[in-house]
């Protein structure tokens, strides 16, 4: 059986539809990362300790085991304990608490590198911890860490094909759809990999951009 | 529930297995990709980055199933471990390539130069000067990459391969707990892990004192 790849845009809107999907799911899943992490990052070092060791006990599962694995928890293993998600809803859950917990490293490591002095020069203007947390600090220290955090969300974007497995529509199964029709599994997921790589590059040059406005702004 | 207890021990070694023969296969691809990318010869260091830039801007398990799924159609007709060794291999490889090219190039360019100074070919620089403190300086970060692998040989459970997160997978069929056996999966997945990460951790204390 040679390759044919004429029959791939016939399946053009069903790969494009899926391909939505995964931007949507990225997206949310991004969002979710970017404010768990840093919930994560504050928690874990300001919070008490009844707070604070179920938050490290956490970030220390998730990223000692695999993202699959944590989809089929929270995707099969919730239904167990009568908590019965949507596919769509367990994936964004699964891919942002991951993520979170890689963000929550970055901010963590960059909360403690934001000067003492900024802690301390804010807290003689009169703020309270809270608030000079709130206004001072994470603000900073977030900032310090977009580009690796960037990285995150290009990990994620591509560790979203693995929701396919628990049954959303985005691209992978998208084009196993397609493949189920056709037969034809190396010219549907070389089409796959090709949308996604498109993705890819257009998020690299998204996240250039912003990186270099930080860089401006400092 | 102890009766599972054999198959995921089972389960846990081939798990092994496939991250150390993925591991292998990622070096030698990542020291291949790296003296490519760091070629004086143009054409060469084109085909690594294009081979990093594809490999790392889509996502592994479409490599696997290009791999296993369409290799036959190009007449590559491989079982699913072999299938799923190889496509993971050659992805981490792709990532190993930059750690290893980072590594070489944060090589101070002194050394390189006063090397080259008192006489040394390009190639007695590389192996005598650069290589020894590039190789300190990648242990910590090819452990990240080896680390990322261990969980990544759970993309293989949508092939059939039977690891830990298929084999968890087969046993909720059987005893509807799939907290139970995804926790049990888990459970081995971070032993696996803590144990390469203290070998790493000592690895890299061992390269620094000396």
């Amino acid at each position: 059986m040679g390759l044919d790849f004429s029959v791939v845009p016939s399946y053009f809107d069903t790969l494009l539809l899926g391909m939505g999907w995964t931007i949507a799911i990225t997206i949310s899943a991004g969002i979710l990362s970017f404010f768990g992490g840093i919930v994560f990052a504050v928690t874990a070092l300001y919070g008490h300790w009844l707070i604070r060791l179920p938050v490290r006990l956490f970030a220390w599962l998730f990223m000692g085991t695999p993202l699959l694995l944590q989809l089929f928890l929270i995707y099969f293993g919730l239904i167990q304990v009568g908590i019965d998600l949507p596919a769509f809803v367990a994936g964004v859950i699964g891919l942002g608490l991951h993520f979170a917990v890689y963000n929550s490293e970055l901010i963590q490591a960059s909360i403690l590198a934001v000067d003492k002095g900024q802690y301390e020069g804010a807290r003689t203007l009169g703020l309270s911890r809270g608030q000079t947390l709130r206004r001072i600090v994470i603000p900073q220290a977030v900032h310090a860490v977009i580009p690796p955090m960037g990285n995150n969300m290009i990990a994620l974007l591509k560790d979203s094909a693995l929701v396919s497995v628990i049954g959303v529509m985005e691209l992978t199964l998208a084009s196993q759809q397609a493949i189920s029709r056709t037969y034809r599994p190396f010219e549907f997921y070389l089409a796959a990999a090709f949308l996604y790589y498109v993705i890819n590059l257009a998020l690299e040059a998204g996240l250039r951009r912003l990186e270099r406005r930080i860089a401006a702004s400092r | 529930m102890l009766r599972v207890y054999p198959f995921f021990l089972e389960a846990a070694l081939l798990t092994i297995q496939l991250s150390v023969l993925t591991c292998i296969l990622g070096l030698a691809c990542g020291a291949l990709g790296a003296s490519m990318r760091l070629s004086r010869l143009a054409p060469l260091r084109w085909i690594a980055a294009t081979y990093v830039s594809l490999f790392r801007g889509t996502p592994a398990l479409i490599q696997v199933f290009i791999l296993y799924f369409g290799g036959p159609q190009i007449g590559i007709n491989l079982d699913a471990f072999t299938a799923g060794t190889i496509a993971l291999g050659v992805n981490i490889g792709a990532y190993m390539t930059e750690t290893i090219r980072g590594a070489i190039l944060s090589v101070d360019k002194g050394q390189t130069e006063a090397a080259r100074t008192l006489g040394m070919s390009r190639w007695e620089t590389m192996r005598k000067v650069v290589l020894p403190q590039a190789a300190r300086m990648m242990i910590r970060p090819l452990g990240v990459n080896i680390n990322a692998l261990i969980k990544g040989t759970a993309l293989l459970a949508p092939i059939s391969v039977l690891e830990l997160t298929q084999t968890a997978q087969r046993f909720i069929g059987s005893t509807y707990k799939p907290f139970e056996m995804f926790l049990l999966a888990g459970i081995l997945y971070m032993s696996i892990i803590y144990v390469v990460g203290h070998g790493i951790n000592w690895l890299d204390r061992r390269a620094r004192i000396t």
